[in-house]
């Protein structure tokens, strides 16, 4: 699953437009992610922080 | 806030702004929503903007003008340095501005002409009939609205979700999506009047670093790199702290700005019943410096010039929206991102031995053009070495 770090996301918006399957949202100061997610990584790539991390959670 | 209006604009950043502006001016009813509590913040920018294209569409105004740039510094991996003087660089030297005090001027002027505005208020779905987008699901401060609109404006940015909703591809290759890192640093020695540019594929592969004076001894110092480029401990963050590290230790960072820009082709197609898409959302970025304000601004008053004519004449299809989306295409803007668009990806492919070369032939010309056009005829007369590559660019920009 897409672990999203709250305490270093910047709420950018920069992996929302990657993600090919547009799981991510940007609400306001608030990344949220669906379940549509199929766990590429691709964002997690993109983020200039570090702050998604794709881990083998169910 | 009303449940129909000519005009629904998704989004408060200088497109929204501009196309709210010009349609309420136009004499239609505007309604424009923009997700964030405060118009301008947070700043997702390098705010450098040129003179002239800024020019078009509002006079310069002290209160949001934190630097007038006099030339641009193009500085290779090896650091030799190719200086542009306004005189020669034209549009590309200009302003650095405040964003968040000149997005909110904009909204103003907006909300003057008429336009109704929202803040901390979002579009959460489109309303579709028949395959015609007529307006958006509204959610403000807790409450849940159907607004209807004729026409609808998706001026939601780089992270822009409306036209995807509405069955519109608008992904970005990871490639293309640049991932940005910015202080705003003071306490720092620099030149106010110039713009650096480091280029290098150690520094910033596939992108660059800047430093943007931002009025007395402060600057915006920032960096993007390519999507594919972005790893574990080399992401844009890690490369900017030791870049701000090594040059500018006594630096004192008072603002933290972090951000995506798409540097890929715009759109297929900008418009579909009832939608018309602009500025980074319809993905008009220009691909080879990543700025986007004066785009924005400049697809934002044709998109909304164009809805006043459709909806006056009573029919908003994609037929008849498309007069925009072939404008923007035919125009200079338009002529300049294909163009850019070519060169940024010829320049993604050179090595820094490459980068080094050019800029020290580039470093002993003196062009009274700085044209593109220019710029390449002589590099390649001066630099046989060069000729292979550097044709490469030439015959795409025939």
């Amino acid at each position: 699953m897409l672990n999203i770090h709250r305490d270093i996301c910047g709420y950018c918006g920069a992996c929302v437009s990657v993600c090919p399957e547009g799981a991510l949202e940007l609400i306001d100061a608030y990344l949220t992610v669906s379940s549509l997610c199929m766990n590429c990584g691709l964002c997690a790539q993109v983020c200039p922080l570090g702050a998604l991390e794709v881990t083998d959670e169910e | 806030m009303k449940s129909e209006y000519d005009l629904l604009v998704i989004g408060g950043g200088p497109g929204g702004a501009i196309a709210a502006r010009t349609a309420a001016e136009a004499g239609l009813s505007v309604c424009l929503v923009e997700k964030r509590p405060a118009i301008g913040a947070p700043v997702r920018c390098a705010e450098g903007i040129g003179k002239k294209l800024l020019h078009e569409f509002i006079e310069p105004d002290e209160r949001w003008i934190a630097s007038d740039i006099r030339r641009a510094r193009i500085i290779a991996p090896d650091g030799t340095a190719v200086s542009l003087e306004e005189s020669m660089a034209g549009s590309e030297v200009g302003y650095v501005i405040e964003r968040k005090i000149f997005d909110r001027e904009l909204v103003w002027n907006a909300a003057e002409a008429g336009s109704d505005v929202f803040v901390k208020t979002r579009a959460s779905a489109p309303i579709m009939e028949g395959g015609t987008i007529t307006g958006a699901i509204i959610e403000s401060c807790g409450e849940t609205r159907r607004v209807h609109a004729d026409v609808t404006i998706a001026a939601d940015g780089v992270e822009s979700k409306f036209a995807r909703w509405c069955g519109i591809n608008t992904t970005v290759p990871l490639r293309e999506m640049m991932t940005c890192a910015q202080y705003l640093l003071t306490n720092i020695d620099i030149d106010q009047t110039c713009t650096d540019f480091y280029l290098g594929n150690y520094v910033a592969p596939e992108g660059y670093l800047w430093i943007f004076p931002k009025g007395r001894r402060s600057a915006n110092v920032g960096i993007g790199i390519s999507g594919r480029k972005s790893t574990e401990g080399n992401r844009a963050k890690d490369r900017l702290d030791r870049f701000v590290k090594e040059r500018f230790p006594e630096g004192k960072i008072i603002e933290y700005i972090i951000g995506g820009d798409p540097v890929c082709e715009p759109l297929d197609c900008t418009v579909a019943d009832g939608l018309m898409i602009i500025g980074d959302a319809a993905r008009v970025v220009d691909p080879l410096t990543g700025g986007g304000i004066y785009n924005s601004m400049f697809t934002g008053r044709l998109a909304a010039g164009v809805a006043a004519k459709c909806i006056s004449g009573g029919l908003c299809s994609r037929e008849r929206l498309m007069e925009y989306d072939e404008t923007w295409r035919r125009s200079e803007m338009g002529r300049v991102l294909e163009r850019n668009y070519r060169i940024k990806e010829f320049f993604i492919t050179l090595s820094d031995h490459h980068m080094n070369t050019l800029a020290k032939s580039l470093a002993s010309i003196t062009l009274s053009d700085f044209s593109v056009k220019t710029l390449v005829k002589e590099l390649t007369k001066r630099n046989p070495a060069l000729l292979m590559k550097l044709n490469e660019l030439k015959t795409t920009l025939n």
